[in-house]
């Protein structure tokens, strides 16, 4: 990259296009970025099969198909890029990464089956991992289904009662003053450590949980629209009383959208935790879910399963985390470019 | 203290008000902000209202406004009682304090919302936004606006509600040379189209000069009126005039007087 380029990068604009810009990055995709992916995973499976006589048949199948389909998309996309720009860009972005995580899985592979440096069962390879995927789909689809209703139920429980009192804490002088305390006292312990507790009382393990996973979000949630709405900058509800706005006014058209971008520090928060109490909460109450599937995989010692659903874990949180980002770029799209998380 | 004429056809009425707040180094004892001011400003008059900073004009304008309130004194808008903020007070600080997550359009609209018309005046949203010069902007969201848009987007905002009387602070106090004079046009321009009552506080002595149909100049700790001077020149007015530079220099010495004496 040119001075030109780095400065603009800093200045987070797009790097002027001059005429070598245009030929090294413009108009086409070097031949570097466009065959890293395919010759890393040929190398993955040229790596598997010189020590496939160690596996199982049925996980060098799956494996080295994984590969091929790999090489053959990205192939396919090779050429579709030339004709389709947008594709471009994201691959010239994108394949690095791609290349990368590929690699790692050919370096799992020498360190697992190939050298055997690492114990097993507890150290299975990439094909044992990929092999229990494909024959466990079904449970780890289920599992899936499951965590994500238990997710939704408690999430949106959490969410809105946070919400509420987050509000009332935040806005009026009395509530604040016996809201805190108890927010504070209460608030810090882990929702992980009702779970004694959370057994006893409620009739269901589901019931139970989802109540210990709104617990762990109501607190950050709440916490932070409290400081949200009582942070609201007073010349803005000076402005709107000098307008004629009642309370109403004040507490759901200034205070509340002043506090949005706290609130959403508070969701951030919510979900993580969220996530943490989940995976605890199946793992010692609820027969289903994904926490479920790895503390009972590792009963049985199957430790490529236990992987198989880390794996399957760390899509749909992401996925779940991904969402939320979205929803926020959408709800704050008045922030535009001044946000900078 | 100031006599005045008392008419009924003053927007305004203001009579011996006194404000206090706590020292800051001692909350205990009290320090006196405004003492005993009285004016009043007739309907469709423009009056400035300057002085050194600290002599509690902003504290003035917030009293109007209803949001603070005072130790003592009357304050009339028409023939009400001033109590607690209200919509025939319009208020435009230096800051624009634009609403950031609602658009140029629903900042404007905020007043009609809050006084829940926005549907029987939802035209008048765009006959503010024209009179403003913004109609192209409705869709931005303010902090794509520079200064002086945004504060255009304040006194359309404040002016939807039709005030009685627009308390202005400081408005153009933050704004470059340029755009602050040309501003100066542009309120003249609302104030001339729409006859409001204005109240402009302003510590630049040629804005007060050249808006003003009277100005008054108040005196430091504690704040008083100290003297009022009735601005004639005719309209539109001329920066470099002599007659301009003449009124400029008797407030400068004035101010400066009125600077010894507080001192003394």
């Amino acid at each position: 990259m040119n001075r030109a380029a780095i400065q603009s990068t800093l200045a987070g604009t797009e790097p002027e296009r001059d005429a070598t810009e245009l030929t090294r990055h413009g108009s086409t995709l070097s031949w570097r970025v466009q065959w890293a992916v395919p010759l890393a995973a040929l190398f993955d499976l040229a790596i598997h099969l010189l020590f496939s006589k160690r596996a199982p048949a049925v996980e060098t199948h799956s494996y080295s198909l994984l590969m091929y389909e790999i090489i053959g998309v990205s192939i396919v996309l090779n050429i579709v890029q030339r004709f389709w720009m947008p594709l471009r860009s994201w691959m010239r972005h994108m394949c690095p990464i791609f290349t990368a995580a590929i690699l790692l899985f050919g370096v799992w592979d020498v360190v697992t089956l190939g050298f055997q440096m690492l114990p097993l069962p507890y150290f299975p390879g990439p094909a044992a991992v990929l092999r229990s995927l494909i024959s466990d789909r079904g449970l780890l689809l289920d599992s899936t289904l499951h965590s994500l209703a238990l997710l939704v139920s408690g999430y949106a429980v959490g969410l809105l009662v946070g919400l509420v009192s987050g509000i009332c804490i935040g806005w009026s002088g009395p509530i604040r003053y016996w809201g805190m305390p108890l927010l504070k006292v209460v608030g810090p312990i882990p929702a992980t450590a009702w779970i004694p507790l959370a057994m006893v009382i409620s009739p269901s393990a589901f019931v139970s949980s989802a109540g210990l996973i709104a617990l762990a979000v109501w607190f950050p949630v709440t916490m932070l629209t409290a400081s949200g709405i009582s942070n609201t900058r007073a010349s803005y509800l000076d402005v709107a009383r000098t307008l004629g706005a009642g309370r109403t006014y004040l507490i759901f058209r200034v205070a509340i959208p002043a506090a949005v971008p706290n609130i959403f520090i508070g969701l951030f928060m919510g979900l993580g935790a969220s996530f943490l109490t989940l995976v605890v909460a199946e793992s010692v109450g609820v027969k289903s879910g994904l926490g479920w599937y790895v503390s009972w995989a590792q009963g049985w010692a199957e430790y490529s399963k236990v992987y198989a659903a880390l794996i399957i874990m760390a899509a749909f949180f992401s996925t779940v985390m991904t969402l939320l980002f979205k929803v926020r770029d959408r709800v704050l799209v008045w922030q535009k470019g001044t946000i900078k998380w | 203290m100031v006599a005045f004429a008392e008419t009924d056809a003053s927007a305004l009425r203001i009579r011996e008000i006194r404000k206090s707040f706590p020292a800051p180094d001692d909350p205990v004892t009290k320090r006196l902000v405004l003492d005993g001011i009285s004016f009043s400003v007739a309907a469709g008059e423009l009056v400035c209202l300057i002085g050194p900073s600290g002599c509690g004009k902003s504290t003035l304008l917030r009293l109007i406004a209803g949001l603070d309130s005072t130790d003592s004194g009357e304050l009339f808008i028409g023939s009400q009682p001033i109590s607690e903020p209200g919509a025939e007070r319009g208020l435009v600080f230096q800051d624009p304090n634009l609403f950031p997550w609602l658009t140029v359009r629903r900042n404007i609209e905020a007043g009609l919302v809050a006084r829940r018309v926005l549907r029987e005046k939802r035209n008048e949203v765009n006959e503010f936004m024209r009179l403003v010069g913004l109609e192209a902007f409705g869709g931005a969201y303010p902090h794509h606006l520079s200064g002086g848009m945004a504060q255009r987007v304040a006194l359309a905002r404040a002016l939807i509600n039709h005030p009685k009387v627009l308390l202005l602070d400081e408005p153009l106090g933050a704004l470059d040379a340029f755009t602050r004079m040309r501003m100066q046009d542009e309120v003249l321009r609302l104030w001339e189209n729409r006859r409001t009552t204005m109240l402009l506080v302003t510590h630049d002595i040629d804005e007060a000069i050249y808006m003003s149909d009277r100005i008054m100049i108040m005196t430091q700790r504690p704040g008083r009126i100290d003297r009022i001077i009735t601005d004639a020149l005719p309209r539109p007015r001329d920066r470099s005039s002599s007659d301009f530079l003449r009124l400029r220099s008797d407030i400068l010495e004035l101010l400066h007087f009125a600077g010894d004496s507080a001192t003394a």
